[in-house]
């Protein structure tokens, strides 16, 4: 696995005013769904007896979640979970059934078709996963699109576009059609089309889902890079936890679409809410995502208490070498406080068995 | 016996199959004892009292054509509107207009545009191909037949797409009209062309006007359907990507369905164009002027050699009009391949030399008369007719052995027996034979939608002929499934044959229907079984297809298995490959009836007889109108007979 630092993000301050506030979003398919989400009865049902009864589909069931500026919000979950369906609600893409999506505050499911259309064009973007792109159009056009239905002059689309085009990596592909490119350079373009208008926000639907493994790598990596760089608030679907760790500063899992547990990736790991969270990230390597907080324990009176310093986020692998290099147990401290030890069978435990949990 | 086709499909099943097998010999024995009895049997120049109705609805319609409102201010305006856009466009290429003695373009300005809008449209090879076909045109004696046959194809195919495309593009947006219009298209297409051409004339009168009509209700459907195709097979994916970049609807539309759909559009208005082309040489039959109606005068007169030379000039622009059409949809694809600056500046400069050139051709041929009328001197259009005719004689002289045999044996052995079974037994027992068979094949309401049908062909009073019509469709439709299964399963198997196979068959289709006539008519003389060969070579193509995709589509992973367990081709071919095709086989049959069925008033110019003449006297016998007309209806009765039953069966095997 990448290298990765899981602390990048705003993570565990205390945050500043979301950009994004998603309350109580119901997204319902099928005759008079319009029913369901209002009815304690029909609420409580599960998909498929709600399917029985009613004939519905509750895609999406009381999501709720905040993201903060310069986030990356991961929505996890897999195949039916309803994640795509609700980054299509954030822009009525889908239109939701119910709930609130507060973008800075106002009502997106408020607006009208053009004040909606101005919100697409100016502070959202999306990557598709099957990068959605004009066949007919050469990369720089397919890039300036956005622009184009916006009304922006010719010569100052195409700069923007160039400009976005170093960006991505793309240089000296901008006269190509996208069929003649391969599967990362298309979703390249993908994302040079959502950053071209600049929009406060991108969001991701699994774009990478249909790409190669070590091409996948590259572009998260590339997403990683850009957020550094431009630093964008991002909402990205995925139904691969690796991913989802690698790039979210923050993960929501969604399952049957309703929201199991909502934490940064070393809470998912160090303390999954059920069963079902538990088993997904069984197969995590625990020492790559655990923090020094997650193993520490308090101090018994036979403790040598002489050892080295390190913060509560530190991830175990980073610390495992300082670890077992000191005589004595590494003191947690944060803040000049001592928040616990870790010792040499503690880490071990992490790096050499995942049965810590069992 | 008339089941041959439809209980093909359920032969699995041992117990169904036998109690058709059981009604089947009940059918034999009575016919034996009843032959001859409540046959309904009709002369050629009888009329019932429906006939004659028609006959008086059609002289009142002609008497207050002038004085009803409904004709004054809607079917007169109407068909007013089409004359004047077809006269126009004739006045242009084909007919003396504007007190000239010639068109006003001549054949120099009309073969430099052809090539020139064949340049744009296409490429050089498509232009160089327009320009030596057209030059072809001349050179065969037939520029103004010609001319006149183009001018009422593109006047139809103007129409039709001015309605086509945006109502396409409305089916591809919402699925509640596609929902709505698809069984009306459906409709349009199955329905026999001919059917159409004799109410339309008690309406819009005999000429161009019903010819036109007739065309782009005929030509229509394809345009509406690709469109919408097209625009439906946009990837959802581009379509959202727009709307969240913030697109209006509009905007959507125009930047990106139209044009990702533009090279299946395109490919619509090649269908349409082809199929306009071959229903304006149809429409020669309710006077439409041009190639058509010198190919009718040839064949009523048995002129091989003239109808010869008129089929080819009609083939010749068939070829025109598909190739310059395709170029245009490949280049679609291919501009944007090139990355060759040079190649743009190339077209670019072409373009503008070509527009030049060719506003000189057209000048020339406005202002001289030898740019204007094609040179009479330089003629081989006789001389194609003349060597045709020597060649029929000859065949007919010498090899009369070989095709007489061959048509003595199949009209022997397959067509008389059944017809004689058909039209011998009283009406009561083949309909209740019918009946017991939907019952078995299809169920209880397929033996309702039966019995309606049998009860109008009753009532058309043509009960006989529809019996000998059917006796010929059921054989043709027989002969069609034989080569469909024996080629598609070739054509499924081996991907060498599809490709040399497959050009072949798309070419046949893109054909006028009447072009097949010709040559059987030579080899066959007027007769039944001319008309089945001409029907089994037009609608086999169609079955081939639709049994080769079948074939093909059978997952090659279950083919692999059934070869790993040891299977000989044989094995694999009648117990993996045809079982599992088993919906395409029904689909085949089903649409071979179709088109043997639209082929049958075509058949009834060169001796099928029975409701094929029956249309053709009516169009051209005032006395005989009703009677065309209600053989017209019973042929559409027989095809939603035969197409109801196909369907329901196939609907029945598909769930068991």
């Amino acid at each position: 696995m990448a290298a990765q630092d899981v602390e990048v993000g705003p993570v565990g301050a205390e945050r500043p005013d979301p950009v994004i506030s998603v309350r109580d979003v119901w997204k319902v398919f099928g005759p008079k769904a319009e029913g369901v989400p209002g009815s304690p009865e029909l609420c409580a049902l599960s998909r498929r007896e709600l399917m029985e009864r009613t004939g519905c589909t509750a895609a999406v069931r009381e999501v709720g979640f905040d993201v903060a500026p310069g986030e990356v919000f991961v929505v996890m979950g897999l195949s039916g979970s309803g994640k795509s369906t609700l980054v299509r609600c954030l822009t009525r893409l889908v239109e939701p059934t119910a709930g609130q999506v507060l973008f800075e505050g106002e009502d997106i499911l408020a607006a009208d078709a053009k004040r909606l259309r101005e919100l697409r064009r100016n502070k959202f973007s999306m990557v598709f996963q099957h990068f959605g792109l004009l066949p007919h159009r050469r990369v720089l056009d397919n890039i300036s699109y956005g622009l184009e239905i916006r009304g922006v002059p010719r010569a100052e689309r195409s700069r923007r576009a160039m400009e976005v085009v170093e960006l991505v990596g793309l240089s000296g592909y901008e006269k190509s059609y996208p069929d003649q490119l391969s599967g990362g350079m298309q979703q390249r373009v993908g994302l040079a089309r959502a950053l071209a208008g600049d929009p406060d926000v991108l969001l991701f639907d699994e774009p990478f889902s249909a790409l190669d493994p070590l091409i996948r790598r590259d572009m998260q990596n590339e997403v990683i890079r850009l957020h550094r760089e431009v630093g964008k608030t991002m909402l990205f679907i995925t139904h691969d936890l690796a991913e989802a760790l690698k790039l979210g500063d923050r993960i929501l899992i969604m399952r049957d679409g309703k929201v199991v547990q909502v934490g940064t990736g070393d809470e998912l790991v160090g303390a999954p809410v059920d069963d079902y969270v538990r088993d997904f990230v069984r197969d995590v390597p625990r020492a790559n995502v655990l923090t020094l907080k997650w193993i520490m324990r308090d101090p018994r009176p036979d403790d040598v208490l002489d050892g080295p310093e390190l913060g509560p986020d530190v991830v175990v692998r980073d610390a495992t070498r300082a670890v077992l290099a000191a005589a004595a147990p590494v003191k947690v401290v944060e803040n000049g406080e001592l928040l616990g030890i870790v010792g040499d069978e503690e880490i071990l435990a992490v790096v050499a068995g995942q049965e810590a949990d069992a | 016996m008339a089941a041959v086709a439809l209980s093909k499909v359920d032969l699995r099943r041992p117990g169904r199959g036998a109690v058709v097998a059981l009604v089947l010999a009940l059918w034999l024995v009575l016919w034996a004892l009843l032959k001859g009895l409540h046959t309904l049997a009709l002369g050629p120049a009888q009329l019932t009292p429906l006939h004659q109705a028609v006959n008086d609805l059609n002289d009142s319609i002609g008497a207050s054509r002038n004085t009803n409102p409904l004709f004054l201010y809607f079917f007169n305006e109407i068909r007013l509107v089409i004359d004047e856009f077809v006269t126009f466009i004739q006045s242009l290429i084909a007919q003396p207009a504007f007190g000239r003695p010639l068109p006003l373009i001549g054949w120099l300005g009309v073969v430099a545009l052809a090539a020139f809008v064949s340049y744009a449209a296409g490429g050089f090879r498509v232009a160089l191909l327009a320009a030596a076909g057209f030059t072809f045109l001349g050179l065969q004696g037939l520029w103004e037949e010609s001319m006149d046959t183009l001018a009422l194809t593109l006047a139809a195919v103007v129409i039709a797409l001015l309605f086509g495309i945006p109502i396409g593009i409305w089916a591809g947006l919402s699925d509640r009209f596609n929902r709505v219009i698809t069984p009306v298209l459906d409709f349009m297409q199955t329905m026999p062309t001919f059917v159409y051409l004799a109410p339309l004339t008690l309406f819009f009168l005999i000429g161009p006007a019903s010819a036109t009509i007739a065309t782009l209700v005929y030509a229509a459907p394809p345009a509406i359907r690709l469109t919408a195709y097209g625009i439906r097979n946009v990837p959802g994916d581009t379509v959202e990507a727009s709307a969240s970049l913030g697109a209006t609807d509009g905007q959507t539309l125009r930047k990106v369905l139209l044009p990702t759909a533009k090279r299946t559009i395109i490919v619509g208005i090649n269908q349409t164009m082809m199929a306009a082309l071959s229903m304006v040489t149809i429409a020669a039959l309710i006077d439409a002027p041009g190639l058509g109606k010198t190919v009718i005068k040839a064949l009523q007169t048995l002129d091989v050699g003239t109808a010869f030379n008129a089929g080819l000039a009609i083939v010749v622009l068939a070829i025109v009009l598909d190739r310059v059409t395709t170029a245009a949809g490949d280049r679609v694809d291919r501009a944007r391949l090139t990355r060759r600056p040079w190649a743009a500046r190339a077209r670019q400069g072409g373009l503008i030399g070509g527009g030049v050139l060719t506003l000189v051709a057209v000048w020339l041929s406005y202002t001289y008369v030898w740019a204007a009328e094609f040179p009479p001197d330089v003629e081989v259009g006789s001389s194609i007719a003349k060597g045709v005719t020597t060649a029929t004689d000859w065949v007919q002289s010498n090899l009369s052995g070989i095709t007489n045999g061959v048509k003595d044996v199949v009209t022997l052995v397959l067509v008389d027996p059944l017809q004689s079974l058909l039209t011998g037994s009283p009406w009561w027992l083949v309909a209740a034979v019918v009946v017991a068979l939907s019952v078995v094949l299809g169920g209880i309401r397929a033996a309702i939608g039966s019995a309606v049908c049998l009860g109008l062909l009753v009532a058309t009073g043509l009960w006989q002929d529809s019996m000998a019509t059917l006796a010929s469709t059921l054989v043709a439709t027989a002969v069609v499934m034989v080569i469909g299964v024996a080629v598609g399963v070739w054509m499924g198997r081996s991907p060498g044959a599809d490709r040399v196979i497959r050009p072949v068959l798309d070419a046949a289709q893109t054909m006028p229907a009447f072009v097949y006539l010709v040559p059987f008519l030579a080899l066959f003389a007027a007769s039944r079984f001319t008309a089945i060969v001409a029907a089994v070579v037009f609608a086999a193509p169609v079955a081939v297809k639709i049994v080769a995709d079948g074939v093909r589509a059978v997952s090659p992973t279950t083919v692999e298995a059934a070869t790993a367990s040891g299977s000989s081709t044989w094995q694999t071919i009648t117990k993996v490959q045809l079982p599992m095709a088993r919906q395409a086989l029904v689909l085949a049959t089903n649409q071979g009836l179709v088109y043997v069925l639209s082929m049958v008033v075509v058949g009834g110019l060169v001796g099928a007889g029975a409701l094929g003449y029956d249309v053709v006297a009516g169009f051209s016998q005032g006395q005989l109108y009703g009677k065309g007309l209600a053989a017209g209806l019973a042929i559409v009765v027989l095809g939603v007979l035969l197409d109801r039953l196909t369907r329901a069966a196939a609907a029945r095997s598909g769930r068991s």
